[in-house]
């Protein structure tokens, strides 16, 4: 039996105006699983920048920072612990830059992830699949990062738990993937002793409104390789708007759907060898800005054959 | 295959219990504060030098009804009625205000400071549009408050509150009529406040509604629904708490109003209206200082914005004359191709150039830039914390602050004084490979605001609080490092921003040990 494709998206889905927590991107959203005591191990690259962005619902530019353009290096791996649970970490590395206006640029370690993804359901009828995957996600800052310091800050800085429901249908080479997930944020903190939102706060704490995101995908999908195409959504459950010319702040409802296309495939002559490649364009937001990204990675699957690493037994 | 479901499905609802168990409600440091317990009524400050005022009963307050009088004995029965049925609402409004009328006025000042600091946008054709104070409504609304606005603003509602807290005072003293928990029993027995000894009449607390819902009509003209609105709750807690009948909070805001009048008269005239200056002004203060062989400021920003308030320095100072403040101007910066301007430049270059954490930590903690309550209202908060440990009667609180406030608002005179004099330019004109870690603010770099505010407060503030003199002095010193950390300044602009706002603060100490009150 051929490997199975272990990374369908391995990019953030999340730096328009800075990134957005979800570290784990696509992988946690979509329908694919790896096979037990497979290892899919890798590296991703994106970049992603915006000229353009919204304040509330008003959308400018901004000539005292030109084009911002965040970079991102992530160390990514999914292990399967059967055919139908994985456990996938993500350790992102991000750098900032404007190109305009004497803003610093900043660069770190962001938000490191784990996700626990299980395959709950499957149906199989022909050449008709249907499956039914939940994904918890655990997420939080690997360094002390600088949060209130956006559009430049690498981070919003919160620890999050995250639930996601995906449906996947696949026929033939043909699918479509449908998920919805939530993320609770915990509050963050500041390093001064006061902040505007809507009222002023005397405290360095800020509340972190919870978060809500949306996919679904279609597309073709065989052994070797995926293509598809997606849109995503992104919700803040709550935050108040920037206010005219003001700066954006970490507890801004930061909402957005993006559109874009990604493929995978296994190099035909090293079948362990998996490249991907994406690209995504937002197309509507508040407080975001109107990112364009493009991204690539690289991965190698190994497969363990000891089988003395079994769940059902333990 | 059941453990498989059982393993996630535990860690998910443990998840999820912990998370949606946290509470998510931040608290600010002064929400819970407990009802001002005064330790020193300060029974004399009647007696208190003045600012303004001429003499202590230059507004007359009418002497009181007897507490015996039918129309008295019924405002005893307003507040039995009204305690009778105290909703939660009502409690909470209570006991916020009775954490002190001067502190959360000051509050509700840095509010409204940190709401209205914004730059405003630029228009299509890449010029600005000012706010007007005539049409306050129109974008951008008036004020835009910086921090020399802001400077202003405080110092005005701090020393109008003292006047007329003084002339409270005076007439407390005069008339000596008792609160009414003195008077009745029942009341007595369900006040919501601490009792003191201090006569009512009348209300502290409606003379500092009445004084600055007056004066917001000057410096925050939006705003007046939203003071009236809280003046009204600041009253209305007073009569629902049993601390004063109404006649005590209606001769007390008449007070306030009446005081209100002679701050509103000096700041009609007192040079702020025209310190955004016209263009011809502008380009005198680049003319003049190219004339001078010196490399001129330039906006940092794009388009480039108008320098800020660059009259700001004509303004009638507090604590002393505008002959005096041209004696506290400091000798000029380092000059434009001297060894010493590029060696400090060069200093600035190598602390940006990659940043610590705890470097931002400092920049971050002072910057106090846009949509903040400014470094003024930093300080405020910094006093107020300290303030809230000495139990200050309300009228020594207005003192305090307007010590305070009066100095960090001449500091403002003096910096801006000295930045347009020398318009002088920030680091990252020199070298463009400095880049901030905060935003670089629109005005000529010599001498450091930061620095120039932290001295003054600092130095007034350990005289207040002697205990707390060398905490100041550290803390003064970092807002200005944080200055040269995050790559806005000079050393030599921080430096002599603090020399020069401690001269300053030293005004402010010569008031405070003849004023009466010491």
């Amino acid at each position: 039996m051929k490997t199975k494709l272990c990374f369908s998206i391995s990019f953030l889905v999340s730096i328009y105006m800075i990134t957005i927590d979800q570290a784990k991107g696509q992988t946690s959203m979509d329908g694919v699983m790896m096979n037990k005591h497979q290892l899919c191990t890798g590296i991703t690259y994106m970049k992603s920048s915006w000229t353009n962005y919204w304040e509330g619902t008003y959308k400018r530019n901004n000539d005292n920072i030109g084009k911002l353009t965040t970079q991102e290096f992530m160390l990514m791996s999914n292990y399967g612990i059967t055919n139908d649970l994985n456990v996938m970490v993500g350790i992102p590395y991000i750098t900032s830059k404007a190109s305009k206006g004497t803003l610093h640029g900043m660069k770190g370690f962001q938000d490191a992830s784990i996700d626990l993804k299980w395959k709950a359901l499957k149906c199989n009828h022909q050449s008709n699949q249907f499956s039914l995957i939940t994904d918890i996600g655990f997420s939080a800052p690997l360094s002390n990062y600088v949060i209130d310091f956006l559009p430049m800050s690498i981070g919003m800085g919160s620890t999050n738990l995250s639930g996601r429901i995906i449906a996947d249908y696949q026929k033939g080479k043909f699918f479509s993937t449908a998920s919805a997930g939530y993320a609770f944020r915990s509050n963050v903190k500041l390093d001064r002793t006061s902040y505007y939102t809507t009222s002023l706060h005397s405290t360095n704490e800020v509340e972190m409104p919870d978060v809500a995101n949306y996919s679904i995908s279609i597309g073709l999908r065989t052994p070797d390789l995926i293509l598809e195409t997606f849109a995503d959504r992104f919700v803040t459950l709550g935050g108040f708007d920037i206010r005219k010319n003001d700066m954006p702040f970490v507890s801004n409802q930061m909402n957005f759907t993006a559109i874009g296309l990604s493929g995978k495939y296994f190099l035909p002559f090293n079948n362990h060898i998996e490249i991907t490649a994406n690209a995504s364009t937002v197309i509507n937001g508040r407080n975001t800005g109107a990112a364009t990204s493009y991204g690539a990675g690289l991965f190698y699957v190994f497969t363990f054959k000891n089988k003395k690493i079994d769940l059902k037994k333990l | 295959m059941k453990k498989q479901i059982l393993i996630p499905t535990f860690i998910l609802i443990t998840g999820i219990i912990i998370l949606v168990s946290c509470s998510k409600n931040v608290s600010g440091v002064t929400d819970h504060l407990s009802p001002l317990l005064v330790t020193n009524q300060d029974v004399n400050a009647g007696n208190w030098k003045l600012i303004l005022l001429k003499k202590v009963d230059s507004f007359n307050v009418p002497a009181p009804l007897a507490t015996n009088s039918p129309i008295y004995v019924a405002e005893l029965n307003e507040i039995k009625g009204v305690q009778q049925n105290l909703t939660d609402a009502q409690k909470n409004t209570i006991k916020y205000w009775s954490a002190g009328a001067v502190l959360r006025w000051n509050e509700i000042m840095r509010e409204l400071v940190a709401k209205h600091n914004l730059p405003p946008y630029q228009n299509e054709d890449g010029s600005y549009p000012a706010p007007s104070a005539a049409n306050p409504f129109n974008y951008p609304q008036f004020p835009f408050s910086n921090p020399p606005y802001a400077a202003r603003a405080y110092a005005y509602i701090s020393a109008a509150q003292y006047d007329a807290l003084v002339a409270a005072w005076h007439f407390k003293m005069q008339y000596n009529r008792l609160a009414p928990y003195k008077i009745d029993s029942v009341i007595s027995g369900k006040v919501l406040i601490n009792k003191t000894d201090l006569p009512s009449y009348p209300s502290e607390d409606a003379v500092v509604a009445g004084v600055t819902a007056e004066m917001m009509k000057l410096l925050f003209p939006t705003e007046i629904g939203f003071i009236e609105q809280k003046a009204r709750e600041a009253e209305e807690a007073r009569i629902l708490s049993g601390a004063n009948v109404r006649s005590d909070i209606n001769a007390g805001e008449a007070l306030g109003r009446s005081v209100a009048e002679v701050f509103i008269a000096r700041a009609r005239t007192d040079n702020a209206g025209k310190a955004i200056g016209t263009p011809t002004d502008w380009l005198n203060l680049e003319t003049s200082c190219v004339a001078r062989g010196e490399t001129p400021w330039f906006s940092l920003e794009s388009p480039k914005r108008p320098p800020m308030l660059p009259l700001f320095g004509k303004v009638t100072p507090f604590l002393f004359s505008n002959a005096v403040e041209i004696t506290l101007r400091p000798g000029p910066p380092p000059l434009t191709g001297s060894d010493q301007l590029k060696t400090e430049t060069d200093e600035i270059y190598n602390l940006v150039k990659s940043p610590s954490r705890d470097q931002f930590r400092i920049v971050q903690f002072w910057a106090d830039g846009a949509g903040t309550s400014t470094p003024p209202g930093h300080w405020d908060a910094i006093a107020e914390e300290d303030f809230i440990t000495k139990n200050f009667s309300e009228v020594r609180w207005a003192r305090n602050m307007a010590l305070l406030n009066m100095a960090l608002m001449d500091a403002g005179i003096v910096c801006w004084d000295t930045k347009y004099f020398y318009f002088n330019s920030r680091p990252t004109q020199l070298n463009s490979a400095i880049k901030t870690l905060t935003g670089i603010p629109n005005f000529p770099s010599y001498i450091s605001g930061h620095s120039t505010f932290s001295g003054a407060a600092s130095q007034i503030l350990g005289h207040i609080i002697p205990e707390r003199a060398s905490a100041y002095q550290s803390m003064a010193q970092e807002a200005s490092l944080s200055r040269m950390l995050g790559g806005l300044h000079y050393r030599s602009d921080c430096s002599t921003g603090i020399t020069v706002g401690k001269k300053i603060g030293d005004y402010a100490i010569q008031r405070a040990v003849t004023d009466g009150a010491e």
